[in-house]
């Protein structure tokens, strides 16, 4: 420090302050990225959900009007309610996958001989892309020849068009999307449970604590931080989801598995017609939902801060 | 541990175990080993009813031959490869910088500025795709890899900046400290002293990212059309339109589009699972 103080005035402005500058210089960039095209972006959507507007003309200004029109359905009849239904279906279902990921991961939570091996096969569906998995599932539900209907036939059922009946389409693209999700859950609680404290479980066994009992009081409080990751990744992928309705029924059939996110793209970016302010509302609707979640984990990641 | 090793239980239930991991690997993986029967029957297989038997001859040659030579696959591998290499290193690059000044420097706006990267990184795709749909399109970069690299890297950096300022927080904060009483840089301690540190945390990113980029079907649809731009997942559509019904072709597609993730997960899986847990789960 002393020699910073001794000679103050020969250094240059910007050395004296580069440490009040440094930050800055290496922000900017990364920064002007994200601005430009992420945290811009947001607000001219919000601007552009009050206009009419089909991507090439002159924008008219409506108002709320693409609002009242989802809240009324007075453009597409059974399209928002059916998408934002399918939304909640969603986000309840995908939310499986973390008990799921803990029951595998407790599975292979051993040391026998090629378990390393074991472990990285059972995370294989998450490295693959959604779009393999869609063509994946579209297939084993085939009515024709999927395996689902082969399985199903041996007990003398089926054959079952999964993706062709309105009543079960959502549940079973929920279902193809919970392999991959449900992977990666595992591999959190895996690598969560390396680190559990073998004093503790030492202690538990003494006391006579096993099983459930174990896993309740003595395991589970200690992944807590894999169960926060695993439930804000799920609920992210679960409003995200866009790839597998995309590739397997394409909102299909008549529009009973479209969710938010498909249906705002449908809307303003397929033959359907280019409504950009219509899909913007539907996706400031989307976004107002997810801003709930996100409000949550940043205040949760903001007391962790605090805590620290 | 947690569960009881397996070692300390009867025989039974040992035996049991190791029976039924194989078991419950088939079942986990079998929609995939489905496909893969798939890419290896000739077609007379398909017309024939015959889906799930074993194969009346073994064509897998000749059906990867066919992705690789009778199609646009390569053109469209090649894509993937053009979009998420770049994108990765832009990505993993700027997020080196905002990582370092958010993890090392205090100053008022800093928790704001990190939530900021983090919340964006949290937003619903749709809710951006019109406006980076129009900015490409302004920018004349629409339908190039281009402008699909320059969207990705500017969202990955909200994800990567999240890693790698918890990954630098973690860091010794006295080795700065010492190098700023040596009278360094700002600069040289990021160059010198910080970016060799996070070695293990760029190897992580960009495995994940890699997959991440290499996966991403939405924003390829929205920002590129044929051939010439579009990544594989995009162009797998295409190519099953071009191949509709021909099932050993389309599944000898899709296993080619969805190699290299795989690839590049088992090569470098330590680094991948640390960068999914976020670091955060040690």
């Amino acid at each position: 420090m002393t020699a910073a103080v001794d000679a103050p005035d020969q250094e240059s402005w910007f050395h004296r302050n580069q440490q009040r500058l440094a930050p800055w210089f290496f922000l900017a960039p990364g920064l002007l990225f994200f601005l430009v095209y992420v945290i811009i972006p947001v607000f001219q959507s919000f601007n552009l959900s009050l206009y009419e507007w089909d991507g090439l003309g002159a924008a008219e200004y409506v108002g709320f009007r693409h609002y009242e029109d989802l809240y009324w359905e007075w453009v597409d009849r059974d399209a928002f309610y059916t998408s934002l239904k399918n939304n909640l279906i969603w986000l309840l279902l995908y939310l499986l996958a973390i008990p799921a990921g803990l029951f595998i991961a407790l599975f292979l939570n051993q040391t026998v001989w090629g378990i390393r091996l074991y472990k990285s096969l059972f995370f294989f569906p998450f490295v693959i892309s959604q779009v393999v998995v869609g063509l994946v599932f579209t297939w084993f539900y085939d009515p024709t020849f999927g395996l689902l209907n082969e399985f199903l036939g041996v007990f003398g059922l089926g054959p079952l068009n999964v993706l062709g009946d309105e009543r079960f389409v959502t549940y079973g693209i929920i279902f193809a999307g919970l392999w991959p999700q449900t992977a990666y859950c595992m591999i959190l609680y895996l690598t969560g449970l390396n680190a559990v404290d073998p004093e503790q479980i030492e202690a538990g066994r003494l006391d006579g604590a096993k099983g459930a009992k174990m896993l309740w009081h003595i395991i589970l409080p200690q992944l807590r931080p894999a169960t926060f990751i695993a439930f804000v990744v799920t609920i992210i992928g679960a409003l995200r989801s866009f790839d597998l309705i995309s590739i397997m029924t394409q909102g299909g059939p008549f529009g009973s598995s479209r969710v938010l996110a498909y249906y705002m793209f449908e809307v303003a970016l397929s033959e359907y017609g280019f409504r950009m302010g219509y899909g913007a509302a539907i996706a400031v609707i989307l976004f107002l939902i997810m801003l709930c979640f996100i409000a949550y984990f940043l205040w949760s990641m903001y007391r962790e801060e605090k805590g620290h | 541990m947690f569960p009881k090793p397996i070692e300390k239980q009867p025989r039974a239930a040992q035996i049991t175990y190791q029976a039924m991991l194989p078991l419950a690997l088939l079942l986990w993986l079998g929609p995939l080993l489905a496909v893969a029967l798939f890419s290896v029957k000739p077609a007379a297989d398909f017309t024939n009813a015959n889906y799930w038997g074993m194969p009346s001859s073994f064509e897998g040659a000749f059906n990867y031959g066919q992705v690789f030579f009778n199609s646009d696959m390569p053109r469209y591998l090649l894509n993937s490869f053009m979009i998420t290499v770049p994108t990765v290193i832009g990505a993993v690059a700027l997020s080196c910088m905002t990582g370092f000044a958010l993890g090392i420097y205090k100053f008022k706006s800093n928790l704001w500025i990190f939530f900021m990267f983090v919340a964006g990184n949290f937003v619903p795709f749709q809710i951006l795709m019109v406006p980076v749909r129009d900015l490409t399109l302004e920018l004349g970069l629409y339908n190039t890899k281009t402008g699909l690299v320059l969207f990705h890297i500017a969202f990955q950096t909200g994800f990567c900046t999240l890693f790698m300022r918890n990954f630098i927080r973690a860091l010794p904060f006295e080795l700065i400290e010492a190098a700023r009483v040596e009278g360094i840089s700002e600069w040289r301690i990021f160059w010198y002293v910080v970016l060799p540190l996070m070695k293990p945390a760029i190897a992580a990113l960009s495995v994940l990212i890699f997959t991440f980029i290499w996966n991403d079907y939405f924003w390829a649809v929205v920002l590129t059309q044929g051939a010439e731009s579009q990544p594989v997942t995009a162009g797998i559509t295409s190519f099953n339109a071009q191949f509709r019904a021909a099932y050993q072709l389309m599944s000898a597609g899709s296993i080619v589009a969805a190699l290299p993730p795989v690839a590049m997960f088992f090569l470098m899986q330590k680094h991948f699972i640390a960068g999914l847990t976020l670091g955060a789960v040690k």
